[in-house]
């Protein structure tokens, strides 16, 4: 019986790479994502760039019509839920390629699903370093944490900032941050002079900022989880009148992210970030990316997010378009290798070695720009691929 | 069971409620039923026995021996961890690795026990809840051994016995997890049906009373506790097992609610209800999130509003109400 | 000091988003785990009254607390009367199910994302005294939080209404006997613990963010609030937030390390040599 199916499905595609009729084979794509559960912001904007792409790009990938099927991992961080859903979504929905990925836990508990059953998978948001040498078809069109983490170590080096305080939450992502930025910036002649590891949830920032007021550092460096433990510390930042003391706060640009910029509101003025992508990115592309945006989600603000799951989408559209609507894991992985795009974001290219992005990483500065605060960028790093795997 | 008789005393009701009944046969077809017709599903449903021997587990510790937890997952995790651990450092014989889970878990279900013998419910409910968040704060603190948040990878099982390994379609974590429930459901129910296991209801109807009898209280409830444990550690190495990953989310207090939740809706003090909660719960879960992936959480909560309106004690209490009130009925 | 200060205001923080909690379930016995819900309610109405119609936000705190003792005296007639007489855990269930409710609802209404909230000018900063830093939000938590809990407790303790509530709840059908109108005191008193629930969540958002996951995020400080007070009154959940308050700050600054662990074994300490919590009446049930 297995062999018969395998045999049918090489079949299949041989009869699909000779005659255009399967055209009217769909090509379906099964999402993971956190629908709902205290990720479910994350979700909620990779699915809103998809759509997003499918309605303004078309949604017929190399002669193929796309079909999407959305299953929620809430919450998002338990593998064993994600795992049985990608399964399902292979066993059962038959899918053709698996995306979506909110967070971490998630891609590495699915990439064996991806491995075994011969997917393409392509990852949309989940930053850890290592994600991609889990399954040798995975593609990442997100970032890597260390990516967004090291630039603004070097910035801060080359700018008069001498002597960093260090404040991350205490779990996974948040040492690989505090990691990353000791490793650029001690490199680069500066001196960390303190380091706290807040607990994850942590309603009350007062000790902590207490702790930074005394040290007197020249900036802090801060990775917290978006939501409310960022606008707590951002807002107990002015508060104390950290910043009008002189400290310089600095962090990784999921800090300042459009969803939940205007909850902190002005605590967040003059916060200097480096990351991949902002609304305010000046280019063609952005300006169309936007305006599109707003026009199919007038409540949402498009953010990084979101943008992982548009390029993802189109990451999928254009292999697919080389490869004449084979889904077939190899073939998928070798169209993707070296992949060069223009992205909302700016340009982006898939390195051929690890599968991950290579992008460019500008510096930003939250400011008011006509009335909403937004992260202008002023510096940027070109080409700048992962430092987590050298 | 009972195998010391003592004088006047008939022990025939009793053994008539131990012995199996018609329905209960009917029950256990339809793993092996679901087994046929749902054939692409495997994989959920044997996250279904997984999270049922779960439940089981707590209805040992809440049903029978009446301390309510917030913190079962405690155990899981411990479980889940132990056998992961087990593996990752290639000791990866399944079936070993279920026994060193459960009597990791049963020793930290032993040492915990003696918290959890004072106090009102809700006393108990907070420093269980209390000891599962340390121990999440703890497998969190210990990133360098658990992974972290990023989940415990490396993972790498033997074949089951040596001949079956899990496979895509998720056949063999199937099977494994259905008679691992089987047989551990068998052994639950003939120790609620021993004397240890009618003391400990005898305690739960009237504290006071058992030490008159000559029942030692407290080491009854430690015992209870410390299967509870010992059970829950098993569900969370097959967990780990037939997953091949351990998330730290296995420690959370989401878990530990959820699974409350499961059992409380089943019903309490049944065995049964542990079971048919899970089956329910996680059905309705399933295709409600399938249907409506972002707001299914409404449907949910109605689902759990309706039953408790309707039905007192879950849905085993509204199946005995409804028993009950049919005229002819079977119990 | 100011580690002193910052401790106070951490603690009153959780006496305020916790004493609904303290009514519904120390004073009435009703396992209400929704009463997370109603802290969201009034943190949505109190956004949306600060910035789409512009109320101050002073004038707002009123509003919002009428509007959640309202929605908790339509849910008390309609729902939560019925189970009064049911268990522990049938309460636990339907209140979950109404928390999943609640936070689809909010989801569906106001989306995932944190909310905005930007305080006035006179409730915000920081004045220094000599070896304190004292925020002006946090000394206005406190005013709050002490004024609250005082009124609470001669309420309880000291008015007509206190006693009939508290024969209510012990013997509803003495009480009856005796001419207590045992409904109209539990709808009212249900009033109360919801008023003060969305007050909680009101002043809590400038704090503790809010987004529809609210009620579960901090359902373990709502209730380790109350265990550790001991249900059954208000002194003792003052009491105990103010001690876990201190703890949490003081572990925080001066051992990081440990930071995650200090309310819980504050909580798990206590409980083991007080099982009935700091001030607790002799387990009601």
């Amino acid at each position: 019986m297995q062999h018969f199916k395998k045999a049918l499905v090489a079949a299949t595609f041989a009869l699909a790479a000779s005659f255009a009729a399967q055209a009217a084979d769909p090509i379906k794509i099964g999402l993971v994502l956190p629908m709902t559960g205290p990720f479910a912001a994350y979700g909620k904007q990779i699915h809103n760039g998809v759509k997003l792409y499918l309605a303004t790009q078309g949604d017929t990938f190399g002669g193929r019509k796309v079909e999407l099927i959305v299953k929620d991992d809430a919450p998002g961080t338990a593998g064993d839920v994600s795992k049985r859903l990608a399964q399902e979504l292979v066993v059962k929905d038959k899918v053709d390629i698996l995306a979506g990925f909110g967070l971490t836990p998630s891609a590495f508990a699915v990439a064996p699903v991806a491995t075994e059953a011969k997917k393409p998978m392509v990852v949309m948001n989940a930053a850890t370093s290592a994600v991609t040498t889990k399954s040798n078809y995975l593609v990442r069109a997100s970032m890597t944490l260390p990516q967004i983490t090291a630039p603004i170590a070097s910035w801060a080096a080359k700018n008069k900032i001498k002597k960093v305080f260090t404040l991350v939450a205490d779990y996974g992502p948040g040492h690989d941050a505090e990691g990353q930025f000791k490793k650029t910036f001690t490199a680069a002649g500066g001196e960390i002079v303190g380091e706290v590891r807040a607990p994850v949830k942590n309603p009350d920032f007062a000790p902590f900022l207490q702790k930074i007021k005394d040290t007197k550092p020249d900036a802090v460096f801060i990775f917290l989880p978006p939501g409310a433990e960022t606008i707590a510390f951002m807002k107990g930042f002015t508060e104390r009148g950290l910043s009008a003391a002189g400290i310089r706060l600095i962090a990784t640009g999921d800090l300042p992210d459009e969803d939940i910029l205007d909850a902190i509101g002005d605590a967040a003025l003059g916060l200097i970030t480096s990351f991949h992508y902002s609304e305010a990115h000046k280019s063609a592309e952005n300006k169309a990316y936007t305006e599109a945006y707003y026009k199919a989600y007038p409540k949402d603000r498009p953010n990084f997010m979101s943008i992982g799951g548009y390029d993802g989408m189109h990451l999928i559209a254009e292999v697919l378009k080389k490869t004449g609507g084979n889904a077939d894991a190899e073939k998928f992985v070798e169209a993707a290798k070296g992949m060069k795009w223009t992205s909302p974001r700016g340009p982006v290219s898939i390195d051929p070695a690890t599968r991950d992005i290579v992008q460019t990483i500008y510096i930003r500065k939250v400011e008011r720009v006509g009335g909403k605060l937004q992260n202008v960028e002023f510096d940027q790093v070109n080409e700048f691929k992962d430092p987590g795997k050298q | 069971m009972t195998t010391h008789s003592i004088d006047g005393f008939d022990p025939g009701p009793l053994r008539n409620l131990a012995r199996w009944k018609r329905a209960e046969y009917a029950f256990w077809l339809l793993p092996v039923a679901a087994y046929f017709a749902l054939g692409e599903q495997l994989s959920l449903l044997s996250q279904i026995a997984i999270t049922a021997l779960f439940a089981l587990s707590l209805d040992l510790v809440l049903g029978y021996a009446g301390i309510v937890s917030l913190g079962h997952a405690a155990f899981f995790g411990i479980g889940a961890y132990a056998a992961g651990l087990m593996a990752a450092n290639g000791w990866n014989d399944p079936l070993a690795g279920l026994l060193g889970a459960a009597l990791i878990a049963a020793a930290a279900g032993f040492i915990t026990s003696f918290l959890v013998l004072r106090g009102s419910d809700l006393t108990r409910l907070m420093v269980t809840l209390g000891v599962a968040l340390m121990l999440f704060e703890l497998a969190n603190k210990l990133t360098r051994i658990t992974g972290g948040v990023d989940g415990l990878q490396g993972i790498e099982m033997k074949p089951l016995l040596g001949m079956f390994s899990f496979d895509l379609y998720g056949k063999t974590a199937y099977i494994y997890s259905v008679v691992v429930l089987f047989v551990l459901f068998w052994i639950a129910r003939r120790i609620v049906h021993s004397p240890f296991g009618l003391s400990l209801r005898g305690i739960r109807l009237n504290v006071q009373r058992m030490p008159a009898l000559g029942a030692p209280v407290n080491a009854r409830l430690v015992g209870a506790y410390t299967l509870g444990a010992a059970y829950a550690g098993i569900a969370g190495a097959l967990l780990t097992q037939t997953t091949q990953f351990v998330s730290i989310d296995v420690l959370s207090f989401s878990r530990s609610a959820e699974l409350l939740l499961i059992l409380v809706l089943g019903g309490t003090g049944s065995l049964y209800g542990a079971l048919i909660g899970t089956i329910v719960f996680m059905t309705a879960h399933h295709l409600l999130s399938g249907i409506n992936p972002q707001y299914w959480q409404f449907w949910l909560g109605m689902l759990l509003v309706l039953v408790v309106l309707f039905a007192r004690d879950g849905v085993m209490g509204g199946l005995r109400a409804l028993g009950k009130r049919l005229p002819g009925a079977v119990k | 000091m100011t580690v002193v200060f910052d401790g106070i205001a951490s603690g009153l923080l959780l006496f305020l988003i916790s004493v609904g909690l303290s009514v519904t379930l120390g004073l009435m016995n009703f396992v209400n785990l929704a009463h997370g819900s109603f802290a969201m309610l009034g943190g949505y109405v109190c956004v949306v009254l600060l910035n789409r119609h512009g109320v101050p936000f002073l004038a707002a705190l009123p509003i919002v607390t009428a509007a959640s003792a309202l929605a908790g005296v339509v849910l008390e007639r309609t729902l939560y009367r019925r189970l009064y007489g049911a268990s522990h855990l049938d309460q636990v269930l339907f209140s979950i199910g109404l928390v999943f409710m609640s936070i689809s609802i909010a989801h569906f209404f106001f989306g995932a994302q944190q909310q905005p909230l930007q305080l006035p000018p006179m409730l915000s900063g920081q004045f220094n005294l000599p070896g304190v830093d004292v925020g002006v939000y946090r000394l206005f938590l406190i005013v709050v939080g002490v004024t609250i809990a005082v009124a609470l407790q001669w309420m309880i303790a000291g008015t007509r209404f206190g006693a009939e509530l508290r024969a209510s709840v012990d013997n509803p059908r003495t009480a009856r006997g005796l001419g207590i109108d045992v409904e109209r005191v539990f709808v009212l008193t249900f009033a109360l613990g919801s008023g003060l629930a969305g007050l909680g969540g009101a002043l809590g958002v400038e704090m503790l963010g809010l987004d529809p996951e609210f009620p579960v995020k901090y359902i373990v400080y709502f209730l380790i609030v109350v265990a550790v007070g001991g249900s059954g009154n208000i002194k003792g959940s003052l009491y105990a937030s103010l001690i876990i308050g201190i703890c949490d700050v003081a572990g925080k600054y001066y051992i990081p390390q440990v930071g995650a662990f200090v309310i819980y074994a504050v909580m798990v300490v206590t409980l083991i040599f007080r099982p009935q919590g700091l001030f607790g009446r002799s387990a009601a049930k």
